[in-house]
């Protein structure tokens, strides 16, 4: 079993709700990436989401955006995030962490390579945004043979013969993107998340983290009413913009925030 | 629509021109591609839309188009015969209204309100914001401040037109971003939007179906040239940045194998100089927008920033049907610099009395460099479109304010 899925299980088992931060490798240096994702576990994330940055990140808000815009202007590549995982893994064996990009990324690097040295850097999982399942087939295999699952995101306009083929083709878990939009959007609509929610559950036993949109703990704790966790990205990505200037203060920010949601989260 | 006939079937059902094309975009879109590509099934076999296409192209956008024996340029390079296909004489003085009629009968169909589009040299967004005051649509450009600042007159138009024009300023400020932004926007209001794309490129069913309404250019154009030259071109000559005005030109002639192609890819300051916006002579395969194409890019898949003379080439992919074509060896691309395009620009205006769009100079400036090599042959030649946008360009660059 992966990591992801160990995690997830046990929380199930527990019946507690996983709480899964995203920051953007190298952002807004390379030297504060791996000391803020130590910060994120240690302020009770149970997984950690790192993005990979790209020029053209065309799903993501402003936040996101400005994130890998700082992160490529410290010169911070693909190469450059695995490091930072590399670093990260010196000081924390046990969270799982999932690297979350654009497909170009990863063809530039290629899949088979990119899969080694991933899995070798100790990452768990891949979230593709712009990658189909239709699609995955050649990424999936080679991922798997480095024992990193492929996480697949279904959508509110995803209808449900589809969702069927994302729960086919998806490991770890399925991210449900909770609204019609973008990272960091302001609309979301909580009572709709959960129609989708159960759409989705009729059509998989995989665990399903809900993201974009969340920005505090008590949308959080009502998101996860029904879902097996929450991603939290724009909301923690725009208080490392604010510090931009003054990133050795960035660990211990996150981490101070991280726990306020927790908190409000768990209730 | 497809051609009757055709030994050329592409795309595949899933949207692939060989290696390339494809669907590659959050899965939040999936569902409205699925829709518009089953709406455009129907309504290739349906004859009424049909009809009212090709009512539209002729009584509100002016075509057929002439193809015009360019006598005078001809003698001037003393080589090739020229024709010019002249879609700088449509309606709105570009061959993007043939696109956008086309798909702003799709958005109707489909029950939208509300279109949005890209555009880099504005002559998209002109031609979007035409079609959406026509059709009661609300419409709004994405277009990147870099773009907005020296195509003023063209913003103007938009605004004149009803469309909301929204700048762009993140990445490389050009089309590239106004594209990510269009994108956005789309997957937020994907209910009652429709987004029409202005090239050949994008998620599937976009390069099929902008190639499919483009290629009344083609269609045209083989007429009209066996009535006037008695015979087949040899070569056919269009700028490619997407690629639409080429694929609208060439995709007539796919089954015609002793037709040349060429496609002419902005050189900018010279390939050598990293500053250009050719992909297919100096990238690589990769994906952005939705498909599989060559970009340009770093070894690190970061999309470079691009630079041409003409903001309607200043693009860093290609359509993904030129990337096959080219792989195939069924076009050729080549490449010509700003200087070249400028020298051409400035030649069609003193031999003709014809000034092309800055863009259409790149085709143009390829058959003066090749001409030597073209005696007696019959070029067609895309004049996509007409040049008054660019006068402040070139204007500019002759130190004149105006």
């Amino acid at each position: 079993m992966s990591r992801i899925s160990a995690v997830l299980n046990g929380l199930r088992g527990q019946g507690r709700k996983a709480l899964v931060p995203f920051i953007t490798a190298g952002d807004p240096n390379l030297e504060t990436t791996a000391p803020a994702l130590s910060a994120l576990a240690r302020a009770g994330a149970d997984l950690l989401e790192l993005g990979i940055p790209f020029s053209d990140p065309e799903a993501d808000g402003p936040a996101i955006q400005a994130a890998s815009e700082r992160a490529l202007a410290a010169g911070a590549s693909l190469a450059d995030a695995l490091q930072c995982v590399r670093a990260f893994r010196r000081d924390n064996a046990h969270t799982p962490l999932i690297l979350m990009g654009y497909l170009n990324s990863i063809l530039a690097m290629g899949e088979e390579r990119f899969a080694q040295q991933a899995g070798a850097a100790g990452v768990d999982g891949l979230i593709v945004v712009n990658l189909p399942p239709e699609d995955s087939a050649t990424l999936r295999r080679a991922l798997a043979a480095a024992g990193i699952d492929l996480i697949l995101l279904a959508a509110p306009t995803t209808a449900d013969d589809r969702l069927s083929l994302i729960d086919r083709s998806a490991g770890g878990f399925i991210y449900l993107v909770s609204l019609k939009g973008i990272t960091g959007a302001d609309h979301i609509d909580v009572a709709a998340v959960q129609h989708h929610l159960g759409r989705l559950r009729q059509r998989t036993r995989l665990p399903v983290l809900v993201g974009f949109g969340i920005k505090d703990g008590a949308t959080a704790r009502k998101i996860a009413e029904q879902a097996d966790g929450v991603v939290i990205g724009a909301a923690l990505v725009a208080h490392m913009g604010a510090l931009q200037d003054d990133p050795a203060a960035i660990p211990a920010e996150l981490e101070c925030r991280l726990r306020e949601i927790r908190q409000a989260m768990d209730g | 629509m497809p051609q009757p006939g055709s030994n050329y079937a592409q795309p595949s059902e899933r949207g692939w021109f060989g290696n390339y094309g494809g669907r590659f975009v959050a899965e939040t879109l999936i569902h409205a591609l699925d829709e518009l590509q089953a709406l455009y099934a129907e309504a290739c076999a349906d004859q009424q839309f049909q009809q009212r296409f090709s009512q539209d192209l002729a009584r509100y956008v002016g075509r057929p188009t002439p193809l015009y024996f360019a006598a005078g340029l001809s003698a001037e390079l003393d080589g090739p015969q020229i024709y010019l296909k002249r879609e700088d004489l449509n309606h709105t003085g570009a061959h993007k209204i043939n696109n956008c009629i086309g798909q702003a009968l799709l958005a109707q169909r489909m029950g939208k309100t509300r279109v949005i589009a890209e555009t880099g040299a504005g002559q998209h967004g002109v031609a979007t914001a035409t079609v959406a005051a026509r059709a009661g649509l609300e419409c709004q450009i994405y277009m990147g401040t870099e773009d907005i600042a020296r195509q003023a007159l063209n913003v103007y138009r938009m605004k004149l037109l009803g469309a909301e024009v929204v700048p762009v300023s993140s990445g490389s400020k050009t089309l590239k971003d106004a594209m990510n932004e269009a994108l956005r926007d789309w997957v937020t209001h994907v209910d009652n939007t429709h987004y029409i794309i202005g090239t050949v490129a994008g998620p599937h069913p976009y390069p099929q179906l902008v190639r499919d309404f483009q290629s009344v250019i083609g269609q045209e154009a083989r007429r009209q040239c066996l009535e006037l030259a008695g015979r087949l071109p040899d070569v056919l000559v269009a700028c490619v940045g997407g690629g639409s005005n080429a694929l609208g030109l060439f995709h007539s002639f796919i089954d015609d194998v002793n037709v040349r192609f060429v496609g002419v890819e902005a050189g900018g300051h010279g390939l050598e100089t990293g500053r250009h916006a050719a992909p297919l002579n100096a990238g690589a395969a990769g994906v952005l927008h939705g498909n599989r194409t060559y970009l340009m890019q770093d070894g690190d898949g970061q999309i470079l920033a691009t630079h041409s003379i003409s903001a309607g080439l200043d693009y860093p992919g290609v359509g993904p049907e030129h990337s096959h074509l080219k792989d195939i060896g069924r076009a050729e691309y080549d490449s010509v610099t700003d200087e070249e395009a400028l020298d051409a620009f400035r030649l069609l205006n003193r031999t003709e009395g014809i000034m092309p769009a800055l863009e259409s100079s790149h085709a143009l400036a390829w058959v003066v460099r090749e001409a030597r090599h073209l005696a007696e042959r019959v070029v067609i030649v895309n004049l996509s479109g007409r040049g008054d946008k660019d006068i402040q360009t070139v204007a500019a660059i002759d130190g004149t304010t105006l």
